[in-house]
């Protein structure tokens, strides 16, 4: 499938989005890819404030009936919020997920480390490569 | 290879995910699993089950034959279109399959048995049949449609010819009937595995594609696999494999309801059963309802104060919009239990299912 690829947004080969904020933290959820592959989202966990996270470590869970998947951080850094909402509407991401489908914030130790992310064209040929 | 069914290319069609089920090439969904089980449970939806076998059984002492192999009692089936759910055991008792059995007349019975131990259920009956002289005929030739939901019956009626219709609709509920011209399969019961009301056609390979379109341009919404777990473990309904095997009885399953103790009769695993009653059946299949948010899922260890058991099948129940599971559980281990979910211990409460039944909740939420 052809999928939304938002070329203001960084991304990773685990299929998650990274948005830079105005205050110097990201944000942080799953590709319009990632919520396709997965189907209906049935629960969602998001990393609690004040968590510290490696860049690459699982911090985040989506369910979908079939299946659990990870979520993994793709910067190293301290979260400052997580999308609590999900708890009651886990399909947020599925309908939104580069907006109301976010899944938490970070402050990343390092801001450079953005730029060495995926663009969104490159992410996009990637996506399409990977099947589905 | 998996196999597939008539209907294939109309899966493919239609964009569904295809999986491998049993050896066959199934569809898992064609969209929202979500939706497709919420079409089932609130209006109508239809399964392609044609991966499932059809094995016939006649000759003048089928009755005799059956009433020795299956743990149920066809005895039971008083005139003929009468269905019944019954196991198939071993000798000691363990389940070989769950499978209906349909009376067709007086020498003449109609198994349909899973997919998956469809070829190891064969070689079991025909191994049994030898002392019986009863023909063994697995009908690779026909096509079978599960059509469910409230409107179901009356939807797939439509499509009937009038008087066709009319003995469709009279169906009761575990009843079948031939219908059409002779010569021409197309059998309809009033059966299901989603805890709606609805039937089963089983019609020739030949035909079932049409009657898919006809379906579907009445209506009747495509649904996959993914969806008929969730409505059968909704609906309290055991899943060969998961909920039992051939290392464990019909009592330790949820099922004694099913074995047909009496009139006394010599049906295989009999003394196992009477043994195992007598000693104290050591585990119980109970209904689990997870208490917090999260997902149960088969092989997910369940924990009390006097020791541990097993999820044999769990999942995100879309009626009820929380997760439950059946679990296996040593006799006495009773509440407060928590499941192991990932590495978290979170809070599940025993409940007796069904979970769900015509659309509702039957168990308390609270």
């Amino acid at each position: 499938m052809s999928s939304n690829v938002p070329a203001a947004l960084r991304y990773t080969k685990s299929h998650e989005w990274v948005k830079e904020n105005a205050d110097g933290t990201v944000t942080i959820g799953i590709t319009d890819h990632a919520q396709h592959a997965l189907g209906d989202l049935v629960f969602a966990e998001a990393p609690a404030a004040g968590r510290a996270v490696a860049a690459g470590e699982a911090c985040a869970v989506v369910e979908s009936v079939k299946a659990a998947s990870d979520v993994y951080s793709p910067l190293g850094g301290t979260v400052t919020a997580g999308n609590t909402s999900l708890g009651d509407a886990p399909e947020k991401i599925n309908s939104d997920p580069y907006g109301e489908g976010w899944l938490f914030t970070l402050k990343p130790a390092n801001p450079a480390d953005v730029k060495a992310l995926l663009d969104a064209a490159a992410y996009a040929k990637f996506a399409a490569e990977s099947g589905e | 290879m998996p196999l597939e069914t008539p209907l294939y290319e109309r899966h493919r069609a239609l964009g569904a995910r295809l999986v491998d089920f049993g050896g066959w090439d199934m569809p898992l969904q064609y969209g929202s699993q979500l939706e497709e089980h919420h079409a089932v449970r609130r209006d109508a939806g239809v399964f392609d089950v044609s991966h499932m076998r059809i094995v016939e059984v006649t000759g003048s002492r089928a009755r005799d034959f059956l009433r020795h192999l299956l743990a149920n009692d066809v005895a039971r089936l008083a005139s003929p279109g009468k269905a019944l759910y019954s196991c198939m055991l071993n000798e000691s008792g363990g389940v070989i399959d769950d499978l209906i059995v349909y009376h067709r007349g007086p020498t003449a019975y109609r198994l349909v048995v899973n997919a998956g131990t469809a070829e190891k259920d064969l070689a079991w009956i025909e191994a049994a049949a030898g002392p019986f002289d009863v023909a063994i005929d697995s009908r690779r030739d026909l096509a079978i449609l599960a059509v469910q939901g409230p409107n179901a019956r009356a939807k797939l009626a439509t499509l009937l010819a009038p008087e066709d219709a009319r003995r469709a609709l009279a169906l009761e509920a575990f009843s079948g009937t031939d219908l059409g011209a002779p010569g021409r399969e197309a059998f309809i019961a009033r059966t299901g595995y989603t805890g709606e009301d609805g039937f089963e056609i089983v019609l020739g390979a030949g035909e079932v594609v049409a009657f898919w379109d006809r379906l579907l341009a009445a209506g009747v919404r495509a649904c996959g696999l993914g969806a008929r777990d969730t409505l059968r473990l909704e609906a309290g309904m055991n899943l060969y494999g998961n909920d039992m095997d051939e290392t464990t009885t019909p009592l330790e399953s949820g099922l004694a309801w099913t074995v047909a103790f009496e009139p006394e009769r010599d049906f295989v695993g009999r003394q196992a059963l009477l043994r195992q009653r007598a000693d104290g059946v050591p585990r119980r299949l109970v209904g689990l309802l997870l208490v917090d948010k999260g997902v149960m899922r088969g092989h997910q260890k369940v924990y009390g104060a006097a020791g541990e058991g097993e999820l044999t099948s769990g999942t995100y129940s879309p009626t009820l919009e929380r997760s439950i599971a059946f679990a296996r559980l040593p006799a006495g281990l009773v509440e407060p239990l928590e499941v192991d979910i990932r590495g978290k211990r979170l809070k599940a409460r025993i409940v007796k299912p069904p979970f769900v039944r015509n659309g509702r909740a039957l168990i308390d939420l609270a």
